[in-house]
C-alpha cells in the first residue's frame, strides 16, 4: 500500500509539474493573471507530493519491504538502520527521486519566500523549474520506477556493496545533488530573464544567494567525496580525476565563476550576457554530470549500474534543456545591453580575469573527461586521460588565478590602481619569498615546483589578510576603533576572506602531501620495526576476525615516537562472501601535521606485505575546503543576501538602470 | 525589447549552442560504445568442454555431453546477483511450457545459498552444475551474471544474452531462434 | 575607454586565455594521454619501450608468480590470442585474481616485459571495465573448448 501511495504521489507530482510548467508561462506572456497566480500553489503542491513520495520510499527501506524491487536490490534486513536510510538514495532510482525532491523544495522556497519578486517573473522562474522536474519525473516513471513491485517477494534483500557501506559515502552524494540542483535556480532565473529580455542589478541580487547556497553545498559534497576516497579506497589518494569526480568539479568551477560575475552585474550592471551564459552553463554541466554517471558512457571506479536506454533518455533531456536554453540565449542575449564601462585594471577587470581562467579551467577538465569518448567515437582507439594531463593543463591555469586573487580585492571598481595595489601587497610578496627561502633551507630535497606552490599559498593568504587589515584600519587606528570596524564589517566580506584563505590552506595541503609523502612498501614479520615520517611502527602480527558479514585479516601495528608508545593501528583486509568481494580497510591516524596511513596486504611466507605512508599536512586539503564552506555560509547569512533583503531592490526592476550602489 | 546587435555579434552568441550540438553528437555515439553490446566470439562455435559437479543437495551435475543432441538454454546465475532475481520468473514461466531444457550454472555461489534461492523462488532448471571457482565461467567468457546461452543440436553456441533476460529479448530473439533450430 | 575598445580588450584577453589553454592541452596530449592496448595490439603497434600505456585483458590461469622479495609479482595478461608478461611491485588490488579482468598501467621494457606501476582489477562480478571487454572483443576469439591449460599457449 505504502509503495503505491509513493508511486501515485509521483504521478500526481508529474501532473502538477506539467501544469506549473506551461500555464504560468503562457499567462506571463499574455498577461493572464489567474494563470500566473497558479505557479505558486503548484510549486508548493509539487514539493509536498514529492516529499510524500520520498517518505514512502524511505518507509519501504526502513521496514525492509522486500516486495519493492528497489529495496530488494539495494537493502538487506540485517543492515544497520543508518545504511538502510542511506540506501534510499544510494542507488539510481532513489537518487533521482531525491534530485527532483530537492528541485521542488527549492522551487517552493521561491514560491513561499520570493514575495518580493514581480509576479510574472516569479511565474516564469517557477515554470522553468517545473519543466526540469517534468523531465526527471518522466525519466523515473518511464525508465526507472523506484516503486516497481516484485512478485513473489524474496525473503531478504541483496544487500549493498560493502565498499559503499560507509558514513562518508552515505552522506556526500546528497550534498552533491543539493549543489547540482541548487544551480537550477540560477538557470531558471537566467531563462526567465532571457524570456523577459531584461537583466539588471536586481536580477543579480536574487540570483546571488541561490548560487552561493548551491556552491556551499556542492563544495561540501566535493570535500566529503574526496575525503571518502582517501580513507575508504585504500590507495592513499584523495583526487583521481575520475569522470565522476570531474562531473562534480566542472559545475563547481563554472559555479565559482558565476558567483564572481554575478557580483559585477549587481554592483556595476555589466557583464550581463556573460553571466546569463554562465548560469546556463553551470546547470548544464550539472546535468552533464548526471548523464555521465548514469549512462555509463565513461568508465569510472564509482560506476553505477548502467543502461543505454536510460542514457538515450537523459541525452534527449539534455538536448532539450541545454540545447533549448542555448538557442534562446543566441536569440535573446544580443539584446542585453552592457552597462557601466570599466578599465581593464579594475575590480571588474580582475573579476573578469577570474571568470576567464575559471571557465577555461572548466573547459580543459571537460575536454579531458570527454576526450576518451571523442577518440573512441572517431578512431575506435582507447585512451585514458589521467593525472598527468590535468596536472599539465589545470595546474598552470591556477597560477595566474591565485596570483590575481591577492590583487583583485584591493582594486577599486571602474578604474583601479595596479601599481598601488601591488605596493600595498609588498608584504605578501616578501612573505612569499621568505616562505620559499625557509622551506628551501629547512628541507633537504625540495622541488622548485613545491617552493613555488608554498610561495603562491603565502601570497594568497597574506594578500587576503592585508585586505582585511586595511578594511579595519589595523595599526592605523586605536584598537577599540579597529575592533568596532571588525564587528561592523559586512559578513559577506569576512566570508570572502575566509573562502580565499581556504584556497591557501588547501594549496598548502596539496603541495605538502604531493611533495613530501613518504611511502614504504615492505614485507614485515611479526616483531619487525620500520620508520616512517619520524614514527617507529612495530608490526605485532595478524589475527583472523569475524565481522557481521565478512571475515577479515587484521594486522596490529604499534606506533611510537622518541621511545614512547603512542597508539596501535589495525588495518584490515576484508572478505565478503556474498557477493564475493574483498575490500581493504586502511588504518589512518590523522593529525594536523600529517597522517600515518597503514594498509595490510597478503601473506608472504612468514611475513605480510604492508604499505605504510606518512602524508604531511594532508588534512589541510579538506580543512581548506571547510574554510570555503564556512566562508560561503557566513556570506549567505549577510543581511544583504537574505531572501527578504532584495525588497528594496525590487524597485530597481524599472527599465532605467539604477545607479550602482557604492561598496 | 531593444534592437538586436549587429549581425556579426549575433554569430558569437550562436557559438555556445553550436559547440553543444557537436558535443551532443559525440555523446549519442558514446552511448552505443557500450560494453554490453559486445557479441560473444563463441557464437557459432562449439560450447567449451566442461564437467561440473552437482550443487550439494540438488540433483544434477552438468557437462558438455548434456548439451548435445538437443536445443537447450544455459543460464549462468548466482544467489548474490540482483538482476538474476529479476529474470527468474521468466525462466520459471519458460520451464512450465517445457519447450526446451533449461540448464543452470551456479556461478561462484555457496551451495546452501543456491539451494535456498531455488527453494524460495522455484527451480526452473533441468540440471545444475556448480561452478564454485568460476573456471567454467571463464571458459565461456562470462562477463558477469546473469548470462544466458542458447545451444543448438550440435552443441554450438547459437546466441548469447548478457545481463538479465527480458520478455522482449526472449519473445523476439531467443525463442524464435530456438524454434528455427528445432526444425 | 570606449565600449568598442573595451569589448576588443575583453575578446583579446579571452582569446589569449583560450590560446594558452589550447597550448597547454596540446602539450599535455603528448605525454598526458595513456593509450590502451590489448596484448594483440601491443604486438602490432610497435610500441616504443618506455612509453606510458595501459594494457588490458585477463590474468592468465597459473601465471601469477611471486618473486623472492615477496613484493614483486609477475603474471601474464591474455586476450586469449596473445599474452604479455607483466611485472609489478606492490600490493595488488583486492579483486586481482587469476582468470579475472585486469588493466595494468606502465610501460613496456626493452625485454618485452611490461613493467606495471599500477594495477586495476575488475570492480566486482557484475561489472567489467569496458576497456577489458573491448580488448577481449578486439582479440576476436575465445579459444573454443579450451580449458585453462589451452589458454597458456601464446
Amino acid at each position: 500500500m505504502i509503495p503505491e501511495i509513493g508511486h501515485f504521489a509521483l504521478i500526481l507530482a508529474l501532473a502538477v509539474a506539467m501544469v506549473q510548467g506551461t500555464l504560468p508561462l503562457v499567462g506571463a506572456a499574455r498577461n493572464i493573471a489567474p494563470w500566473v497566480a497558479l505557479a505558486r500553489p503548484a510549486a508548493v503542491a509539487q514539493a509536498v507530493l514529492l516529499a510524500i513520495s520520498f517518505a514512502a520510499l524511505t518507509w519501504c527501506y526502513v521496514v525492509s519491504d522486500f516486495s519493492v524491487a528497489n529495496v530488494v536490490a539495494n537493502s538487506h534486513s540485517l543492515k544497520p538502520m543508518l545504511y538502510k536510510v542511506a540506501g534510499v538514495w544510494g542507488n539510481h532510482e532513489g537518487s533521482l527521486l531525491l534530485w527532483v525532491l530537492v528541485l521542488a523544495v527549492f522551487g517552493s522556497a521561491v514560491a513561499l519566500f520570493g514575495t518580493n519578486l514581480p509576479a510574472p517573473f516569479r511565474a516564469r522562474v517557477l515554470a522553468v523549474q517545473a519543466l526540469i522536474a517534468v523531465g526527471f519525473d518522466l525519466f523515473m516513471l518511464l525508465t526507472s520506477n523506484p516503486f516497481a513491485r516484485m512478485d513473489p517477494a524474496p525473503v531478504d534483500g541483496m544487500g549493498l556493496n560493502p565498499l559503499l557501506q560507509d558514513p562518508g559515502l552515505a552522506f556526500h552524494p546528497p550534498f552533491l545533488y543539493l549543489g547540482y540542483v541548487g544551480f537550477s535556480m540560477a538557470y531558471s532565473f537566467a531563462i526567465a530573464a532571457l524570456l523577459e529580455g531584461r537583466v539588471d542589478p536586481a536580477w543579480a541580487r536574487w540570483v546571488r544567494p541561490w548560487t552561493l547556497a548551491a556552491w556551499v553545498l556542492l563544495t561540501f559534497g566535493i570535500v566529503g567525496g574526496s575525503h571518502w576516497a582517501y580513507y575508504e579506497l585504500g590507495w592513499g589518494g584523495w583526487w583521481f580525476w575520475d569522470p565522476v569526480e570531474n562531473a562534480s568539479f566542472m559545475p563547481w568551477l563554472a559555479g565559482t565563476a558565476l558567483l564572481h560575475s554575478a557580483i559585477v552585474v549587481e554592483k556595476r550592471d555589466t557583464l550581463k550576457s556573460w553571466t546569463v551564459l554562465l548560469a546556463i552553463v553551470t546547470f548544464s554541466l550539472s546535468l552533464l554530470g548526471t548523464f555521465l554517471v548514469r549512462s555509463g558512457v565513461l568508465t569510472s571506479v564509482h560506476a553505477f549500474a548502467t543502461d543505454p536506454a536510460r542514457g538515450v533518455f537523459i541525452l534527449g533531456f539534455l538536448l532539450v534543456v541545454v540545447g533549448g536554453s542555448l538557442t534562446l540565449y543566441a536569440v535573446r542575449a544580443p539584446a542585453l545591453k552592457g552597462g557601466g564601462l570599466f578599465a581593464p585594471m579594475s575590480r571588474e577587470g580582475s573579476l573578469l580575469l577570474n571568470n576567464l581562467l575559471l571557465s577555461t579551467a572548466a573547459a580543459t577538465v571537460l575536454l579531458g573527461t570527454l576526450y576518451p569518448l571523442l577518440l573512441d567515437a572517431v578512431t575506435g582507439e582507447k585512451v585514458s586521460v589521467g593525472k598527468p594531463y590535468f596536472d599539465m593543463t589545470f595546474g598552470p591555469l591556477m597560477v595566474p588565478l591565485f596570483a590575481a586573487m591577492g590583487i583583485g580585492p584591493l582594486m577599486a571598481w571602474k578604474r583601479g590602481d595596479l601599481a598601488g595595489a601591488i605596493g600595498r601587497l609588498r608584504f605578501a610578496f616578501l612573505a612569499a619569498l621568505l616562505i620559499a627561502a625557509v622551506v628551501w633551507w629547512q628541507v633537504s630535497k625540495v622541488s622548485v615546483l613545491a617552493l613555488f606552490g608554498y610561495s603562491l599559498a603565502a601570497w594568497v593568504a597574506i594578500g587576503v589578510l592585508i585586505e582585511l587589515a586595511e578594511r579595519i584600519w589595523l595599526f592605523k587606528a586605536p584598537p577599540a576603533d579597529v575592533f568596532r570596524r571588525l564587528r561592523r564589517l559586512p559578513r559577506s566580506s569576512i566570508g570572502m576572506t575566509l573562502a580565499h584563505l581556504g584556497i591557501a590552506v588547501t594549496l598548502i595541503g596539496i603541495v605538502s602531501s604531493e611533495s613530501f609523502t613518504e611511502e614504504h612498501l615492505i614485507v614485515l614479520k611479526p616483531g619487525d620495526v620500520t620508520e616512517v615520517g619520524g614514527y617507529f611502527v612495530a608490526f605485532r602480527g595478524v589475527e583472523e576476525v569475524e565481522g557481521p558479514n565478512y571475515t577479515a585479516l587484521r594486522g596490529r601495528f604499534e606506533v611510537s615516537r622518541d621511545g614512547k608508545f603512542l597508539y596501535a593501528m589495525s588495518p584490515e583486509a576484508r572478505n565478503y562472501p556474498t557477493p564475493p568481494m574483498a575490500t581493504t580497510e586502511a588504518a589512518i591516524r590523522p593529525t594536523l601535521g600529517g597522517d600515518l596511513y597503514v594498509v595490510i596486504g597478503e601473506a608472504q611466507g612468514d611475513g605480510w606485505a604492508a604499505r605504510l605512508y606518512f602524508k604531511p599536512l594532508v588534512q589541510w586539503i579538506w580543512g581548506g575546503g571547510l574554510f570555503m564552506v564556512l566562508g560561503g555560509m557566513l556570506s549567505l547569512s549577510d543581511r544583504r543576501h537574505r531572501i527578504g533583503a532584495p525588497r528594496q531592490a525590487a524597485a530597481g526592476l524599472a527599465p532605467a538602470a539604477r545607479p550602482a550602489p557604492a561598496e | 525589447m531593444t534592437t538586436p546587435g549587429e549581425p556579426r555579434r549575433n554569430l558569437l552568441y550562436l557559438l555556445p549552442v553550436l559547440v553543444f550540438a557537436g558535443l551532443a553528437g559525440f555523446l549519442y555515439q558514446g552511448l552505443y560504445l557500450h560494453p554490453s553490446e559486445i557479441p560473444s566470439p563463441l557464437i557459432g562455435k562449439p560450447a567449451p568442454a566442461f564437467d561440473l559437479p552437482a550443487v550439494e543437495g540438488l540433483p544434477g551435475g552438468l557437462s558438455r555431453a548434456d548439451l548435445e543432441g538437443k536445443v537447450s538454454l544455459v543460464s549462468v546465475f548466482a544467489s548474490w546477483c540482483g538482476p538474476c532475481r529479476l529474470e527468474h520468473p521468466l525462466l520459471m514461466a519458460l520451464a512450465e511450457k517445457k519447450r526446451l531444457p533449461i540448464y543452470g550454472i551456479s556461478y561462484k555461489d555457496r551451495p546452501e545459498d543456491s539451494r535456498g534461492w531455488l527453494q524460495s523462488l522455484g527451480n526452473p532448471y533441468d540440471k545444475i552444475g556448480a561452478d564454485r571457482d568460476g573456471r567454467v565461467g571463464f571458459d565461456w567468457g562470462v562477463y558477469g551474471v546473469p548470462e544466458t546461452y542458447l545451444i543448438d543440436r550440435q552443441g554450438n553456441v547459437a546466441f548469447k544474452v548478457v545481463g538479465p533476460l527480458t520478455p522482449e529479448v526472449l519473445e523476439s530473439q531467443v525463442l524464435p531462434l530456438a524454434a528455427r533450430l528445432m526444425k | 575607454m570606449t565600449r568598442k575598445r573595451r569589448r576588443l580588450l575583453t575578446v583579446v584577453a579571452g582569446m589569449s586565455c583560450l590560446g594558452v589553454a589550447v597550448a597547454l592541452m596540446l602539450n599535455a596530449y603528448g605525454d598526458g594521454l595513456v593509450f590502451f592496448y590489448s596484448p594483440s595490439e601491443l604486438e602490432s603497434h610497435h610500441v616504443t619501450p618506455g612509453q606510458r600505456l595501459r594494457i588490458g585483458g585477463l590474468v592468465e590461469e597459473n601465471s601469477v608468480v611471486r618473486q623472492s622479495d615477496g613484493l614483486t609479482i609477475t603474471f601474464k595478461v591474455t586476450d586469449l590470442s596473445k599474452t604479455v608478461p607483466v611485472s609489478y611491485r606492490g600490493i595488488v588490488p583486492d579483486l586481482f585474481r587469476e582468470g579475472q579482468g585486469v588493466v595494468a598501467e606502465g610501460s613496456l621494457g626493452a625485454d618485452g616485459v611490461f613493467m606495471a606501476s599500477n594495477i586495476l582489477a575488475k570492480h566486482d562480478e557484475k561489472y567489467m571495465p569496458p576497456e577489458v571487454a573491448a580488448a577481449l572483443k578486439k582479440s576476436g576469439r575465445w579459444k573454443d573448448g579450451a580449458g585453462p591449460e589451452g589458454v597458456t599457449k601464446p
